[in-house]
């Protein structure tokens, strides 16, 4: 089995991408968060 | 296999691939440029439409929108990808560059176009939900797959894709479709033509090189600066209609037909053009007023709206 190692340069774009990827996953959970409550708070209101 | 730091790597072809991408690679895949206009005309769309959307839900909607054209983008990059690497435009976008894979763009163009459009139907509706996947096969499959590469009105009829935005604005407020949102429509449509041939011409070598049938290429510099001509004096008529049809005021009306009439002096600068013009400047000038055109049309019918709100308007 052949072993790599990943360089400095890949490394740095990995974390990268990964920290981007989690990001978006939060803002995701958010914004469902935000959708349920404005679509709760119009159901209240109408 | 191989294992890289304890995680298994992308093997391509037989070859070992590891990934140098940045995010920032990924963002420019979105062609965050076009996405800025695309925003803007949904803002249009959703301003100036009868009614009342939450704010918080509006912001939402033009997310879904920049999303799914950016997501269109993405899958346009990754089908041209070919053509990309031979012109000097392009050559430097992530794919034909080497930084992302044809594969991960198409990932992520259908990803983001399936978020895209299922979030804007849950949040606001589907109508306008419909519209943006209608929006995003437009320029994926019908421009970019068919016409593009198979006749010289490609971007007459393409240009559809990037028309959509404000009438999917508006159908966010109003659930519908309707005369004024085909207005809006129209005038990014009948623009079009006048923008992108502008850059055709002073790009000719570019696409002949690649063998896209731009209609400079196709039918000679003459017949596109005619075509140039007749598409800006329909946009200069068109984008003074919403004044006629009352959705804005004379005020924004006069305007319109000032800038039209910019944009059709400009077009008549290339017109005057000479045959294999070298540095073509009158089509560069005209490319770059075009841009400005669009923007400051759509500002122009937002103000109007909020002056007329305000009972300033004329």
């Amino acid at each position: 089995m052949e072993m790599v190692t990943l360089s400095d340069k890949q490394k740095k774009s990995r974390r990268g991408r990964n920290i981007a990827l989690a990001v978006v996953l939060a803002a995701l959970v958010a914004l469902f968060y935000v959708i349920t409550l404005v679509k709760i708070a119009g159901g209240m209101v109408g | 296999m191989a294992i890289i730091d304890h995680h298994e790597a992308a093997v391509d072809g037989g070859d070992l691939v590891l990934s140098e991408a940045t995010a920032r690679d990924y963002f420019e895949l979105l062609k965050p440029r076009v996405m800025s206009l695309v925003v803007f005309t949904a803002l249009a769309g959703l301003v100036l439409a009868p009614g009342h959307i939450n704010p918080i839900i509006g912001v939402i909607a033009l997310l879904c929108i920049a999303v799914g054209a950016g997501a269109s983008g993405a899958l346009n990059m990754w089908y041209d990808a070919d053509i990309d690497a031979v012109m000097s435009r392009t050559a430097k976008r992530p794919i034909p560059s080497g930084r992302i894979r044809p594969r991960e763009a198409l990932a992520f163009g259908l990803t983001l176009s399936a978020f895209s459009v299922a979030i804007l139907g849950l949040a606001v509706n589907w109508l306008s939900a419909g519209l943006l996947a209608f929006t995003i096969f437009f320029y994926a499959v019908i421009y970019t797959m068919w016409l593009k590469r198979s006749t010289p009105q490609n971007i007459v009829i393409g240009g559809a894709a990037g028309a959509f935005p404000p009438m999917i604005g508006w159908a966010c407020v109003t659930g519908g479709v309707s005369v004024e949102s085909i207005v809006l429509f129209l005038i990014t449509f009948l623009w079009t033509p006048a923008h992108f041939w502008a850059l055709a011409l002073f790009k000719m070598k570019d696409y002949a090189d690649v063998g896209v049938p731009m209609l400079p290429n196709v039918a000679g510099e003459k017949t596109t600066k005619h075509q140039i001509m007749i598409y800006a004096v329909l946009t200069a008529i068109i984008s003074v209609v919403p004044s006629c049809l009352g959705f804005a005021s004379l005020g924004y009306g006069i305007f319109a037909a000032a800038m039209g009439a910019a944009f059709v002096w400009y077009s008549v600068g290339v017109l005057r053009m000479p045959e294999g013009d070298r540095a073509m400047v009158p089509a560069k000038k005209l490319f770059a007023y075009s841009i400005f055109y669009l923007f400051a049309i759509f500002a122009g019918l937002m103000i109007d709206r909020a002056l007329m709100a305000a009972g300033w308007s004329l």
